[in-house]
């Protein structure tokens, strides 16, 4: 009951690693079923290339329930392929036709390398949480939770703002290679919270420090990162950055 | 059979915990920063330990194989996370918390784990909340609780179906915020493949950087295995693709006890698997028992759709075998049902290897209730209807979004499929009471030790240990080791130890590069999932896993000499990845049937058919098994037994009944 009756043609970007060209290799899998995911149709392809002695192909996966952030390609010209809302790991073969030509590429960003064929390096999203994205708050003694009663559309904006699965595509489609929805997700989503005001204009400021040592472009709102974005993390998030982003310069020295 | 200690502190069960934490010698402050910590894994458990020792003061050094902390496994959980915090006054505290654990978990759990994790529940979401993790609010600002399935008050905290994501999110930015301050050194896309042993305690390991292929030596003064549950030894589960129990079987087999390795957790809400091109299994939140009624047709083989079977021709299973319980009974009891129903011909669709789950009445419930909150008292059916789904979407939302991704079916119009999964290892590596495993100075956290569950895991309760032990147990507990340790010079890895430990983990890849036979590891994973489903799944029996030991040495046998690994080791190289983790699988599939074995009796998550009630229910031992299973690793793939005896003082051991 595995198999079905879908021929396809995947042309996949092969990159032996960071230090040397890659280019399109052509596959031919047939076969497929419908009801398989996007990997699982990859799982498919690497189990034919190492019974035929061959090395599969590299990407990175890991949750498959389109939570992780891992699953990171762009499928035919865009991330996570041609579904709203979903991640590469939920998309299903059968939102592909048979006989299609699927064309698959890594991530692409100055501040995102290669690492091997679809697989490419975002630590530098790590690195720009490391430099501001928390409440500085040390293990013990937190006050009890309810002490601090938040408005429920206050603490459902900070979620939907926390929904980011830092998977990269919001800058991966960007024509500029933004890391803004990213970070202006996190910093929302504190900034929006009781707790996390003592640091609010200093976060903002030395995540966008971060943001642009790692060599992420400018935002010139096109508003690609949120047509692509898996999780529909809003603009609107941008727009609150920036204004903490502001405000931090009229704020003295010492607050920030 | 040897007998081992557990190293309970004396005194009153409510007491113990407390009087530990103010009599536990202490590190002082410029030794710490000369103390080592390895802590091997980055999900709740790891990362809550590695921010929350450094805060302390200590050097940590902390490992994972993914790209980023942030995506450990435990970003995946959905439904909750479990505090006696009674904020909905229903009668909930620690005393309460801790016995309905103990008697989920099939009295075979240990009493002052269980209630240490109690006490310290209610800590943990004040921390993770002062952090700004957005748990879901009422409209008056408090925080908003629901159920999961084996109790009957509500004290479980979420965030949508994404609780997970924001706790391991809060526990990844205190780390982050370590890693950024020089107090962490973190290690992503490395593999930790053995445990350095020097004088009989662990001082470090090896790892292997993923991306270069180089094999690294790194010491520590303790070493801490945060490094999650095997439930992947089934191939099919709903655990990420990742998920190995390399870490935990190279400590093994290097001294440390493996405890209640057959304790598996059958998930009952599952999607059900639509074809062999399967790579996992996905979950639907055990949360939407609290809005879903499980049901199958009362006739045999029935192919209509469920709509058009009418109400008085649905058996709702659950609710009429456990009344007092219904559709909120403990996973191992849904899931024997669910199961025991298809069995015997009742099941749906295509596989009939499925049961429903049904939101209709409390979505027609729910559209009432909104309906005269607006005025309107006497609505239509279509009105509730319409009222009551945006109810459920603002509930369940994205699970629904999922289930309709994955099946390509509507589960708004039309009743879930479900079908139970692997889902949760109770068993893993025996530690005692500070958590360090037989192993001293070789500690275990999470989902990768054995404690705290018993023979089964209530829901919510996996996010609550693994941040109890990272944030508030393991912290003080690893003191009492390194306080002696203080002395310790950090030791040079070119220590023997070090390079006989890293000649074993070469040793290994270069074999699997080298055996070049021809089936991929893929296809011997899938056999011993097979092996392992069928023989040691939802229902084990002697004669079953007598055959299952023979299949998997078979098995061994037919991988070491026929698997195939593309490529090389001193290069990036998933596939030799898999194959070193399906290696250990293989054996740890061996133990786990062992386990089944030597258990005579059915105990959570562990059902023998031998020994059941008239009525189909487990039937546990008592006399003759009430103890922790503790395998010790010998030469040659052998294993023997210890036990831990398990002393019910506080709570009267009883047969466990949801009727
Ligand atoms: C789909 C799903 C839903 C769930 N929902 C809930 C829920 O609602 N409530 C609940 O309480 N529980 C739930 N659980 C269970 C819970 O999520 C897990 O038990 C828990 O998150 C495990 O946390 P952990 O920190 O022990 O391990 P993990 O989060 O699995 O982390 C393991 C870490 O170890 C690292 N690692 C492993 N091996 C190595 C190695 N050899 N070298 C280096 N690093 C290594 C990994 O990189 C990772 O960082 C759910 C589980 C699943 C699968
Ligand atoms: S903002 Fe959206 S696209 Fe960008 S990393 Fe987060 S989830 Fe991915
Ligand atoms: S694999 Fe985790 S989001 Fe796709």
């Amino acid at each position: 009951m595995s198999t079905g009756n879908m021929n396809l043609t995947l042309k996949v970007w092969r990159q032996k690693n960071n230090k040397t060209k890659g280019a399109l290799v052509d596959y031919k899998l047939s076969e497929i079923s419908p009801d398989m995911s996007f990997l699982e149709m990859f799982d498919v392809l690497n189990e034919e290339l190492v019974n035929k002695g061959d090395e599969p192909v590299v990407f990175d996966h890991d949750c498959r329930e389109g939570i992780c952030g891992a699953c990171s390609m762009f499928i035919n010209g865009r991330p996570h392929g041609p579904k709203d809302l979903v991640t590469t790991c939920q998309l299903h073969m059968r939102s592909f036709k048979d006989g299609d030509t699927i064309v698959v590429e890594p991530w692409r960003a100055a501040a995102f390398p290669v690492v091997k064929d679809l697989m490419v390096d975002r630590t530098a999203f790590d690195r720009i949480i490391a430099s501001g994205g928390f409440i500085s708050v040390n293990t013990g003694n937190a006050q009890d939770a309810n002490a601090l009663p938040i408005p429920k559309s206050q603490a459902d904006a900070a979620f939907e703002a926390a929904a980011c699965i830092g998977c990269g595509a919001c800058v991966a489609t960007c024509k500029n290679a933004s890391a803004m929805l990213f970070t202006s997700a996190k910093i929302s989503q504190l900034a929006l919270l009781p707790q996390g005001q003592p640091e609010r204009y200093r976060r903002a400021q030395s995540m966008v420090a971060q943001m642009d040592a790692e060599g992420f472009g400018n935002c010139t709102n096109t508003g690609a990162c949120e047509a692509e974005c898996p999780k529909g993390i809003s603009l609107e998030n941008i727009a609150r950055m920036n204004r903490d982003f502001y405000s931090a310069k009229f704020v003295s020295e010492e607050e920030v | 059979m040897a007998e081992i200690n557990a190293n309970i502190p004396e005194g009153e069960l409510t007491e113990k915990w407390t009087k530990f934490k103010s009599s536990v010698p202490l590190v002082n402050p410029s030794n710490k920063r000369t103390i080592e910590v390895i802590i091997v894994g980055s999900g709740l458990a790891g990362a809550s330990a590695a921010a929350t020792l450094a805060e302390m003061g200590y050097k940590v050094k902390c490992f994972c194989f993914q790209d980023s902390p942030r995506r450990a496994h435990s970003i995946a959980a959905q439904g909750g996370i479990n505090a006696a915090k009674n904020y909905q006054n229903d009668g909930d505290s620690t005393y309460r918390l801790f016995y309905d654990t103990i008697k989920g978990g099939d009295y075979r759990a240990r009493e002052a784990n269980v209630h240490r994790l109690a006490e310290v529940s209610t800590n943990i979401i004040d921390q993770c909340v002062a952090q700004g993790v957005p748990l879901a609010r009422e409209y008056g600002g408090l925080l908003d609780n629901r159920s999961f399935g084996g109790t009957q008050v509500q004290r479980t905290f979420y965030a949508a179906g994404q609780t997970g994501q924001q706790l391991l999110l809060g526990a990844y930015s205190a780390l982050e915020r370590q890693i950024g301050m020089g107090k962490v050194e973190m290690f992503t896309r490395h593999e930790m493949l053995e445990v350095v042993k020097i004088d009989g305690k662990a001082r470090g390991i090896i790892a292997r950087n993923l991306i270069t292929g180089e094999i690294e030596r790194h010491f520590g003064h303790a070493v801490v295995l945060g490094t999650g549950g095997y439930g992947n030894v089934f191939y099919l589960s709903t655990n990420a693709m990742g998920s190995n129990v390399t870490a935990a079987w190279k400590a093994h087999k290097q001294g440390a006890y493996f405890a209640n390795p057959c304790y598996t957790q059958i998930h009952p809400t599952c999607i059900p698997v639509s074809g062999d091109h399967q790579s996992k299994l996905t979950l639907m939140s055990e949360s939407l028992r609290n809005d879903g009624r499980i049901w199958v047709p009362k006739k045999k083989d029935d192919t209509r759709k469920a709509s058009e079977i009418p109400e008085d021709e649905r058996d709702y299973y659950l609710e009429r075998r456990y009344p007092a319980f219904g559709n909120l009974v403990p996973r191992d009891v849904a899931s024997r049902a669910a199961k025991e129903r298809c069995d015997a011909g009742y099941g749906v669709g295509a596989s009939k290897l499925a049961v429903y789950l049904d939101f209709k009445a409390n979505t027609e419930r729910y559209g009432k209730i909104e309906a005269s909150k607006a005025g309107n008292h006497n609505p239509d059916k279509e009105t509730c209807m319409r009222l009551g789904t945006e109810v459920i979407k603002a509930k369940y939302g994205n699970l629904f979004d999922m289930y309709a991704q994955i099946t390509g079916e509507n589960p708004y119009d039309t009743p879930m499929r479900i079908y139970p999964a692997v889902h949760y290892t109770m068993g893993g590596l025996w530690v005692d009471y500070n958590l360090m495993t037989s192993v001293p100075g070789l500690y275990c956290t999470g989902e990768a030790n054995f404690s705290d569950h018993g023979a089964n895991r209530l829901g919510a309760s996996a996010l609550m240990q693994g941040l109890a032990d990272g944030y508030f147990v393991l912290p003080y507990t690893i003191g009492q080791y390194l306080s002696k340790e203080i002395s310790v010079k950090a030791i040079p890895t070119d220590h023997p130890a070090f390079v006989e430990a890293e000649a074993r983990a070469v040793g290994i890849l270069n074999t699997l590069i080298n055996i070049k036979g021809t089936k991929s590891v893929d296809y011997f994973h899938k056999k011993l999932g097979h092996i392992m489903w069928e023989k040691c799944g939802m229902a084990r029996n002697e004669k079953g896993l007598n055959e299952a030991i023979q299949e998997i040495r078979a098995l061994r046998a037919d991988f070491w000499s026929n698997v195939r690994v593309p490529g090389a080791s001193n290069e990036m190289n998933p596939e030799l990845e898999k194959a070193g983790r399906v290696a250990d699988f293989i054996e740890l599939g061996e133990l786990m049937c062992i386990d089944a074995l030597n258990r005579n009796e059915s105990c959570g998550g562990h059902f023998r058919e031998e020994y059941q009630t008239e009525e189909g229910e487990a039937l546990r031992d008592d006399v003759n098994y009430a103890y922790v299973a503790a395998w010790e690793f010998k030469e040659g793939v052998n294993f023997e037994l210890h036990k831990e005896e398990l002393k019910f003082e506080n709570i009267k051991v009883a047969q466990r009944s949801y009727k």
